[in-house]
């Protein structure tokens, strides 16, 4: 087995990126994402990689897309505030169905908000973003160790699905250290890619990466085939090869009520469910890895075998929408939720599942 | 706290090798084979400012990496008892520094120690391993890292170029695991 390394998750994002062989990175510093960055500036050069910083957000996204047009693996990070400002070229990568891979180490908002973590981006992130028909993939990381697996992962579905994938983490996820095991570098040649441009050269047709297309036929045709694709991304994550990226249970065979929390706030729910089953309840936990494909199908079956469900968030509540759609008021959706860069503890979840239980 | 589980908050001022102190920790019980986390406070703080992180060293996967209750607190200067010290779990303990505090308020429920942390670092030579004299008088209370373990790993976690300065870290070490009982 490799050694193992203690890195913030910051670094492990980086790290795990040149291993998966991006050489482009372009980005516009902000806490509590920094490290990532300046990790790059200081790795990307030694692998004759490229380390950008941008005039702002807007400059380094734009640069992503002229660098994923040519094939290349590329990435950009940022924070919440950061994250919205990119959000117009997110739109564009999606509709030309180019490959990247983005990072939101989110942090309190609404504005400029503060620094502290916060789960807050999560419509933002699910929801596409920016302005059309389009969906980004989402995958949420919960421990250093994720953050660099699920990097890795991340530039394989942009490449498969020819779609910007977002990883979305946290201010604790990105700032604390734990040991983790580097995955194995992967071979990575961008001249295997198709529809690049990477000059004419010997082809009778010069390749056209656009997102105009100005007869309404000719966008509704793209609309649907976007769409088309986004119904098999969702089928490949509810039954197909990326299955084990969709969620994670744990103890929800016999549960009676289930806790459903991604990233950090699932580590949590962890203790929480260790803590009810000592007191006699049983509790179980959903942890949704892919956000967007969200695991619908999953928690829509559980809901047919359990009481209640509780989504707790670092949010006022967003993911509890999605998990009310797949439990199509089957049973109830509780949720407790904290903000403003506001960590919930075991201790007051305990609390919330207390008053549930009475009420059941 | 489960059995096997050691939840340690440090806290100073900045520049006090606060964030190094929980490094130290956390790389030595990696090394030793357990499960850690370190969490840095990352507030908008500056040079001078106060800083603390929080370090969990356990035999099982850490399920939440935030700490509610510390077993154990380290505090380096007076604010981070103040702000710290209500926290410690009953039973627990509270190591301050007891060159910059002159004492800390008892409370009944835990053990204090004092240890003359930045008096020692001084005496040794170099003022800057105050937290790692903090290090050694921690390793006198875990249950979890060893004190020959730590030393053994010692020049791999601070890998210093110069023979005299892995003298001091190790003098450091021992110095504060002989201060406490």
């Amino acid at each position: 087995m490799a050694d193992k390394i203690l890195m913030k998750g910051n670094e492990a994002i980086g790290e795990a990126a040149i291993l998966a062989g991006c050489r482009h990175y372009f980005g516009y510093p902000i806490t509590p994402q920094s490290e990532l960055p300046a990790y790059l500036a200081k790795r990307l050069p030694e692998v004759e990689g490229v380390f950008l910083q941008a005039e702002s957000e807007i400059g380094a996204i734009n640069m992503v897309y002229g660098a994923a047009s040519t094939g290349a693996r590329v990435m950009t990070s940022s924070s919440s505030p950061g994250v919205s400002l990119k959000q117009e070229g997110i739109s564009y990568l999606a509709a030309a169905e180019l490959p990247c891979v983005l990072v939101n180490v989110t942090r309190g908002g609404p504005g400029l908000g503060n620094i502290a973590p916060a789960q807050a981006d999560y419509y933002q992130a699910t929801r596409g973003g920016g302005h059309g028909d389009y969906r980004t993939l989402v995958f949420a990381p919960n421990s250093v160790q994720e953050m660099a697996d699920l990097t890795i992962k991340a530039f394989d579905a942009a490449d498969r699905f020819k779609s910007p994938v977002l990883i979305l983490s946290d201010g604790v996820l990105g700032q604390m250290m734990e040991p983790v095991v580097l995955p194995d570098p992967v071979v990575f040649d961008p001249d295997t890619k198709e529809g690049t441009l990477t000059g004419k050269g010997s082809r009778k047709k010069r390749n056209l990466v656009t997102t105009i297309f100005l007869d309404a036929d000719q966008l509704e045709e793209h609309n649907w085939h976007l769409y088309q694709k986004y119904q098999f991304v969702t089928d490949e994550f509810d039954h197909g090869s990326w299955k084990d990226y969709s969620c994670e249970l744990h103890q929800t065979d016999d549960a009676d009520i289930i806790l459903v929390g991604y990233g950090i706030i699932a580590r949590i729910l962890k203790t929480v469910v260790e803590k009810c089953r000592k007191r006699g309840i049983k509790a179980g936990l959903i942890r949704p890895i892919s956000l967007w494909p969200f695991p619908t199908r999953i928690i829509s079956e559980l809901s047919k075998k359990t009481k209640s469900m509780m989504v707790v968030e670092m949010s006022t509540g967003q993911m509890v929408d999605d998990v009310k759609l797949a439990v199509e008021g089957r049973i109830p959706v509780y949720f407790y939720g904290r903000t403003g860069g506001n960590i919930p503890s075991s201790f007051e979840i305990l609390n919330e599942i207390d008053k549930i239980v009475r009420i059941d | 706290m489960q059995q096997g589980t050691e939840e340690i908050i440090m806290a100073g001022f900045g520049g006090q090798g606060i964030l190094f102190l929980g490094k130290v920790l956390a790389q030595a019980g990696m090394i030793m084979g357990h499960h850690v986390s370190w969490l840095p406070s990352y507030g908008p703080e500056m040079r001078g400012g106060t800083a603390n992180c929080t370090v969990i060293l356990s035999d099982h996967p850490i399920a939440s990496p935030i700490v509610a209750e510390p077993d154990t607190l380290i505090a380096m200067n007076r604010p981070s008892v103040d702000r710290f010290q209500g926290k410690v779990k009953p039973g627990g303990l509270i190591l301050y520094n007891s060159s910059l505090i002159d004492q800390v308020k008892q409370r009944d429920d835990v053990r204090v120690a004092a240890v003359p942390a930045s008096a020692i670092a001084d005496e040794i030579g170099s003022p800057r391993v105050a937290n790692l004299v903090m290090v050694g008088a921690y390793l006198k209370n875990s249950g979890i890292l060893k004190f020959d373990d730590v030393l053994k790993t010692l020049p791999s976690i601070i890998p210093s170029k110069k023979k005299e300065m892995s003298q001091v870290n190790i003098d450091a070490l021992k110095r504060g695991f002989d201060s406490v009982h």
